[in-house]
């Protein structure tokens, strides 16, 4: 089944050409460990899930881009076409000449009507050249203006129009200290109105991703593209092909679908984040060999420390003893100890990955009580291997994980709120106040159920 | 890709707006090497077929065949644009694009707002209509002008009320020159007073600039480049005050170096809309992100480096020490001191070969010692642009919602009242018709009101930040 990418905004779009980037790359990639035939079926299944064929042969990405000025655009297009290995369709795209000038409420309340009928025709022409459809991949930030306001308008379209149809928002959190002035304001009516109409929320912190860049790659001046990069590796292994744990015969139909299934149990909790181990520069890679048990008991550790990367783990957390009273509500004041789950699912790829043991992940301490770890947590296995790593791990987690960068933003908003500053700039396009207060109400509520898990 | 329009009014005006086009030609020549006429040119300039007569000229693709400034000049004497008309420039200005009279606004405000005002207030729609006609998408009007003369200060102003009414969608973005303190123009505060608050009124967005802090800065670079620092030589072309190949032999004049720097600002301000980069800021986003209330739109502006040293591999200390220097007092294009006040917002535009983490790096290594207004601590508002201006390997503006700008307004408030409390020269704005006492006494207060806003906010300077208490949720 194929899942039909929506790039909004500058960051959306220079993110999506990286995933589709990496995707293609790891496809055609030699070292993936296996049978020939076991490589064709994975290269294909990947083809059919974000490509479509061209008559030369040369793959069209599966995807529409969206932005409001032509700059981001022409680039990542020709971008694409440059690599000589795939391209984005011809008339794939939707431009116009003046940018949303980071304003939430001109990106969602005057570009999104006005452009609505073409995007969504765009979308549409996209969704019908596939043979079999499972959902939207939606990329933007929360800061920004096209990114999160028409984002947040075209979320709620593709929830009108194509009810039956899943959808996955790939939100961009914003490096704390600024890269936007209003940007917490963009970031509370975008995530408010998100949960709302999307099923799930997979969240990149820049902070994060920065963090791993610096620490684990040692890139000393690093650029947006050096971080989308680590992004689309992290993407990457999430969503290309892998097997389904009942049979190893084929790889998985519906990706969307299951990791919606296995991730999103209540609509209360949407909010998942992507952990990845191993992860390094290309010439560290030559020198380091990995055990799955090593591999796993870092991950498990980062989990349950609620650790953005695999370097500066905190190994002094540890799940409270099952057996006794639960610890409470969590308070946000202190440092996050433990981190709860709700649901995880572990990805590993790579040699001899049928003899990882995952058993640390099924403690019942992990997880919130109303989910028993059967129905929690999930592990899917896959020969291949991926992007040069021999083994490989990935943890998509619906956690307490972002519990602290969210109450953190909308602490900030409030603060700035409680000053009226900017809102004049939002009520000029229809925003009012009391839409800043539905979306703060909201997003309190969804702190206050993580925080009770 | 949106355009926008220059307006130029008054002597100042159009001797800046001069420079401004000699440095946008020679930039754009720098980076459209093919002769292509592009979406990044098309911004400041229109592509017209000069064999065609009349309107129908206009060229939107393929290669350039004769560029013409999108500019509207007006002066009411006819010295300066006449100078402009037959200078190395007169091809890129449309000569239908010119409003001038010969008689001048005498240093009035009063004259250059109410006569001249009304009696060319329809040439002056029909020529921002035409010019407006000429774009695809227009986005932004960059209005040149000092504060203390007759026309620039009135005339000037009274444009900011016809492009509100006019074009109320289109961002109004003013340079203004403010009078330094041994101005030799004896009504300049009168004048200033008046138009400023036409500023408070009708302008999106006011750069604030005065000759003193020009001044300063063209000295420090004489001293730079003349002291001859051992084993270091400045690479031609890359002062901030150097003109293009065309205006090189009259450069002599007094002002050339000073308006060269007002030029840098807004081909800089404009960059990250026109050329790409990782993290674009357009001109809609300056407004938005800097400008908190619709009263508080004066930004202070700083553009480094200033010179660049014919150092080809500039470590990272020297892309730092580019940083520290936005910041300090001798770098501002206006007499203030942002360090030492209160910021409400900060814009950090970047030009050229920095990344993400150099900025993140220097934004915390800065952060420190600055003072943000409670409800923006992290108020700052960032672009990465990969074109760097013409000689430079990169370069950053800074734009400071602050309030070192209240000395500034409040000297201006003093040296007005020295004057009106006398009665000076007032008999001579009195004399025009529409003009009354209550003109000065309503731009008094308006400026009082602004004074008083800042105040307030400074106030709140050494307060240590507290969290209001959030909204809490049944569950």
């Amino acid at each position: 089944m194929s899942i039909v990418t929506v790039q909004l905004g500058q960051c959306g779009n220079q993110i999506g050409f990286e995933v589709f980037d990496a995707l293609l790359s790891d496809s055609h990639s030699s070292q993936g460990l296996c049978s020939k035939r076991e490589n064709e079926a994975y290269q294909a299944s990947c083809k059919e899930r974000f490509f479509s064929e061209e008559e030369n042969g040369v793959p069209i990405a599966r995807a529409v881009l969206v932005d409001m000025e032509p700059k981001v655009i022409n680039q990542t297009l020709s971008k694409a076409a440059q690599s000589g290995q795939w391209k984005y369709g011809q008339h794939a795209c939707f431009c116009q000449k003046q940018g949303s000038g980071n304003n939430w409420a001109y990106g969602y309340s005057v570009h999104g009507p006005r452009h609505e009928e073409s995007i969504m025709s765009l979308i549409r022409k996209e969704v019908e050249k596939c043979d079999s459809f499972s959902g939207f991949f939606i990329i933007m930030s929360m800061a920004g203006g096209t990114g999160s306001g028409l984002g947040a308008f075209v979320t709620q379209n593709l929830q009108d129009q194509y009810p039956n149809s899943l959808k996955m928002n790939h939100i961009i959190w914003p490096y704390g200290t600024g890269e936007v002035i209003v940007q917490n304001y963009n970031s509370i009516l975008t995530l408010s109105h998100l949960y709302r109409s999307s099923d799930a929320l997979l969240v990149h912190e820049n902070d994060a991703v920065h963090k791993i860049c610096a620490k684990l790659m040692n890139i000393k001046q690093i650029s947006f593209s050096d971080i989308n990069q680590v992004l689309a590796h992290q993407l990457g292994s999430v969503f290309q092909p892998t097997y389904s744990a009942e049979s190893s015969f084929h790889y998985r139909r519906n990706p969307l679908g299951d990791l919606m299934e296995h991730l999103v149990p209540h609509p209360e909790f949407k909010m998942l984040s992507v952990r990845n181990i191993p992860h390094m520069s290309e010439n560290s890679l030559a020198y380091s060999t990995f055990t799955w048990a090593g591999l796993l008991k870092h991950l498990r550790q980062m989990l349950i420390s609620n650790a953005k990367m695999e370097e500066g783990i905190d190994w002094h957390v540890r799940p409270p003893l099952s057996g006794l009273p639960p610890l409470g509500k969590m308070s946000l004041n202190k440092d996050l100890h433990f981190n709860t789950s709700v649901a995880n699912l572990v990805i590993l790829r790579g040699k001899d990955v049928q003899s990882a043991d995952v058993e640390g992940f099924k403690d019942p301490a992990l997880y919130t009580s109303w989910l028993k770890p059967v129905n929690a947590f999930n592990v899917w296995k896959t020969q291949r291997a991926f992007s040069k790593y021999e083994k490989s791990a990935v943890l998509v987690s619906n956690s307490q994980f972002l519990v602290k960068p969210l109450d953190t933003i909308v602490g900030k908003a409030w603060n700035m709120f409680a000053s009226k500053a900017y809102i004049h700039q939002y009520t000029k396009f229809g925003i009012e106040e009391e839409d800043f207060l539905d979306s703060f109400t909201s997003l309190e509520q969804v702190v206050a159920s993580y925080c009770n898990l | 890709m949106t355009q926008s329009v220059v307006v130029q009014v008054g002597q100042c005006g159009n001797q800046i707006g001069c420079c401004f086009w000699d440095l946008a030609l020679r930039e754009h020549a720098a980076v459209n090497q093919k002769g292509i006429y592009d979406e990044a040119i098309s911004s400041f300039f229109r592509n017209v077929d000069t064999r065609v007569v009349g309107d129908g000229g206009s060229i939107s693709k393929g290669k350039i065949c004769s560029l013409k400034a999108r500019a509207v000049l007006i002066d009411m004497e006819e010295g300066v644009v006449n100078e402009i008309l037959q200078g190395p420039l007169r091809d890129v200005f449309d000569t239908k694009q010119l409003i001038t009279d010969i008689s001048g606004s005498g240093n009035n405000w009063a004259v250059g707002h109410k006569v001249f005002g009304s009696l060319y207030q329809d040439q002056i729609l029909e020529k921002l209509r035409k010019s407006a006609e000429h774009c695809d998408c227009l986005q932004c009007f960059f209005i040149i002008h000092s504060m203390g003369g007759g026309t620039g200060s009135g005339l000037g102003t009274f444009l900011l009320k016809v492009l509100e009414d006019e074009f109320p969608e289109v961002y109004r973005f003013v340079t203004s020159i403010y009078p330094s303190g041994e101005d030799d123009v004896i009504t300049s505060p009168y004048n200033s007073m008046l138009a400023m608050k036409e500023l408070n009124e009708h302008a999106d967005c006011v750069l604030p600039i005065d000759n003193q802090s020009l001044f300063d800065i063209i000295s420090k670079i004489d001293l730079m480049v003349n002291s001859g620092k051992l084993g270091t030589t400045v690479k031609p072309n890359s002062l901030v005050t150097s003109s293009s190949g065309t205006l090189k032999k009259r450069h002599k004049k007094p002002f050339d170096a000073m308006n060269n720097i007002v030029a840098n600002l807004l081909l800089n301000l404009t960059s990250s809309a026109r050329f790409e980069g990782s993290l674009n800021m357009d001109l809609n986003e300056i407004s938005m992100n800097l400008v908190p209330f619709p009263q508080l739109h004066y930004l202070v502006s700083s553009l480094t480096p200033l010179y660049t040293l014919t150092d080809v591999n500039i470590p990272p200390r020297r892309l730092d020490q580019m940083f520290s220097d936005a910041f300090s007092k001798d770098h501002q294009l206006l007499q203030a001191d942002p360090k030492h006040s209160l910021y409400l917002a900060c814009a950090l535009m970047v030009r050229g070969n920095v990344q993400i983490s150099d900025l993140r790096r220097n934004i915390e290594r800065l952060k420190p010692s600055l003072q943000f207004v409670s409800w923006n601590q992290e108020g700052w508002k960032t672009s990465l642009c990969s074109v760097p201006p013409v000689g430079h390997s990169h370069s950053l503006l800074a734009l400071a919602n602050n309030t070192c700008v209240k000395p500034t307004f409040m000297e201006l408030k003093e040296r007005f009242m020295r004057l009106y409390k006398k009665k000076a020269h007032l008999h001579h704005y009195l004399q025009v018709e529409g003009v009354e006492k209550s003109c000065f006494t309503e731009a008094v207060s308006s400026l009082s009101a602004l004074i008083q806003e800042y105040d307030q906010l400074d106030t709140t300077k050494n307060m240590p930040v507290q969290d209001l208490p959030r909204l809490s949720i049944a569950m």
